[in-house]
């Protein structure tokens, strides 16, 4: 399996940066950042993940299973994440939560039949004192309402 | 830009860059006081540079409070082998959201510190441990680092004084048992984030076995200004034991939530009345989460204290990461619990029985009572099951379900009487 030349100089960089010997370190951040490029921990990723950290396969499985942020499945191409934990329950996270399943007509871990969105219920994500917070990829949205989730989401779709 | 106004009743230390232009280039660094300390400590032995961080009273902001100068000295500099800094900047202690800052604004204040450190315990090579919803503020440390190394201020012969010191940026993945010293330890050994059996403690054997220092972001960031004007500066700004300031970040029912960087010892209700400006449309306070989600919540009448971690210890609960949430008197405190019990419940690793099941019973008697099936007995099995949690696990997840669950329960039962099942009232 190769990546592209970018994620492959970070790749290497990465396993460099760990004493000699220790390349299992990489791991993690192996795995997470070849699913943003892939799209999903797929076997074949596991077997290379594998190959260039020195281990055998299951040991890379057995940490897939352990991380919420590593997928087996494809995520939508925007993955909507949406705070409910306490900072965010009490202004209003756990109605924008119920706002987002309808506006995108699915649940918790779901994808929309176009591939475009998917959801999810996500722990503190550390915007408690810009609360309600969603996080959609990568970035943060702070005070977000429905309607400005309604914009978020409606941009998106545009912008596709 | 700035995610919340300033106060002006904040003493800003560690967050005095913040909002200024370009805060996080090299350059600004340069010109406000950047790199001074490290030049400072160089010219010190490692044990003058504990001495005046001991003196510092500067404790843990992570969420332990522990005296970071004693941490510094357990660290064997006569160690055969090399010794290894971690950062802790897996931040994901509901309510807390302040090491974000320190990173997105002033990072080099952070390469600063980290040095010291690496000076203090004579350790040449650190891993930041950045959560892996963090993303941007990988790549933003990610190029802070490379500033630093292109102007010699990391790598080889560090601004010309001989010292080398190597760091590097590292992504978890989603696991809030990551912030746990010892499953971070695992995780950055490329593992499940499972805890360690303690001793032996990481500054013996840590990371790879290395002799390892590992402290929270905040706990870093301080070191500069802790050398540059002294500990005992610091150590002043606070109430005894207590040194210095830390950001507060307030969150909830109040009309202006935002991160304050506050000195030791403010006074909790000032805190919420007049930095956050008081409580949302006027109404009454009930509760205040006073450091995490994970420390035992303060009944509104308990809330007039001076916020340092003796104090808050002295009754009952913890300063812990200073995540402080604050509640009105709207709020249904089963929902409440409810929500921090399915928090532990889904971030318990399951190493430890009394751990995964109990944070699972609790989250699902919790649940039923949501729904509007408690019964009289749930509330004191409530409290029964958490208080067979406590002290029975590896690491502090499972204290971290039962101490919130235990204050809930016992101070707030009437909520709990109210949100009976039909039956069960008449019963």
């Amino acid at each position: 399996m190769t990546f592209s030349p970018q994620l492959e100089q970070r790749f290497t960089k990465m396993l460099a940066s760990y004493p000699p010997g220790r390349e299992r370190s990489a791991v993690v951040p192996m795995l997470i950042y070849a699913q943003d490029e892939v799209g999903a921990i797929t076997p074949e990723l596991i077997e290379e993940v594998a190959r260039r950290c020195g281990i055998h396969p299951l040991q890379v499985d057995e940490v897939v299973g352990y991380y919420s942020m590593l997928h087996r499945q494809p995520l939508g191409k925007y993955h909507v994440q949406v705070c409910t934990n306490v900072s965010c329950l009490l202004v209003g996270g756990t109605e924008l939560y119920e706002h987002a399943k309808k506006k995108l007509g699915i649940g918790h871990k779901e994808v929309t039949a176009d591939g475009q969105f998917s959801l999810e219920e996500v722990e503190c994500m550390g915007a408690c004192s810009w609360a309600p917070a969603v996080e959609i990829n990568y970035d943060f949205h702070h005070f977000v309402t429905p309607e400005k989730l309604d914009q978020l989401i409606d941009g998106l779709k545009k912008a596709h | 830009m700035l995610y919340n106004e300033p106060s002006p009743l904040e003493t800003r230390v560690v967050s005095k860059r913040f909002g200024l232009p370009n805060s996080a280039s090299l350059d600004t660094y340069l010109a406000t006081d950047g790199f001074k300390a490290f030049l400072k400590a160089r010219e010190m032995t490692p044990e003058q540079i504990i001495d005046e961080v001991k003196a510092s009273a500067l404790r843990g902001r992570g969420g332990a409070g522990f005296p970071t100068g004693l941490k510094w000295s357990f660290v064997p500099r006569n160690s055969p082998k090399p010794r290894v800094i971690v950062i802790n900047a897996d931040e994901s202690e509901p309510g807390t959201c302040k090491d974000r800052l320190l990173i997105e604004y002033d990072p080099h204040q952070l390469i600063e510190g980290i040095l010291i450190a690496g000076l203090a315990v004579d350790a040449h090579r650190g891993y930041i441990y950045i959560r892996g919803e963090y993303r941007y503020l990988i790549e933003h440390m990610n190029a802070a680092l490379a500033e630093a190394y292109s102007r010699g201020y990391l790598g080889k012969n560090i601004a010309g004084t001989g010292f080398d010191f190597d760091l590097y940026t590292h992504s978890g993945a989603g696991a809030y048992e990551c912030g746990e010293e010892t499953a971070l330890l695992d995780s950055l050994e490329g593992k499940r984030g499972i805890p360690r059996m303690k001793p032996p403690f990481p500054a013996v054997a840590g990371a790879w076995g290395l002799p390892t220092l590992l402290n929270n972001v905040e706990t870093f960031s301080a070191a500069p200004a802790i050398i540059r004007d002294g500990g005992a500066a610091f150590a002043a700004l606070g109430t005894p034991k207590n040194g210095g300031t830390r950001l507060v970040c307030i969150s909830g029912h109040v009309n202006k939530p935002g991160v304050y960087e506050l000195p030791l010892g403010f006074p909790m209700m000032k805190a919420i009345n007049e930095v956050a400006g008081g409580m949302r449309d006027g109404r009454k306070l009930k509760a205040v989460v006073p450091g995490g989600s994970s420390c035992p919540l303060l009944r509104a009448d308990e809330c007039d204290i001076l916020m340092d971690y003796d104090t808050l210890a002295k009754i009952g609960s913890m300063l812990g990461s200073g995540g402080m949430v604050v509640l009105d008197e709207t709020t249904d405190m089963v929902k409440f619990a409810l929500r921090i019990m399915r928090f532990y419940a889904h971030e318990s690793c399951g190493w430890c029985i009394p751990c995964r099941e109990g944070t699972t019973w609790l989250r699902k008697i919790l649940t039923r009572f949501d729904e509007g099936g408690g019964r009289r007995e749930d509330i004191a099995l409530l409290g029964e099951l958490s208080r067979n949690m406590l002290g029975r696990t590896f690491c502090a997840l499972g204290d971290a379900a039962a101490m919130p669950t235990i204050s809930i329960v016992d101070k707030f039962a009437d909520d709990f009487v109210k949100r009976l099942a039909p039956e069960a009232v008449t019963a």
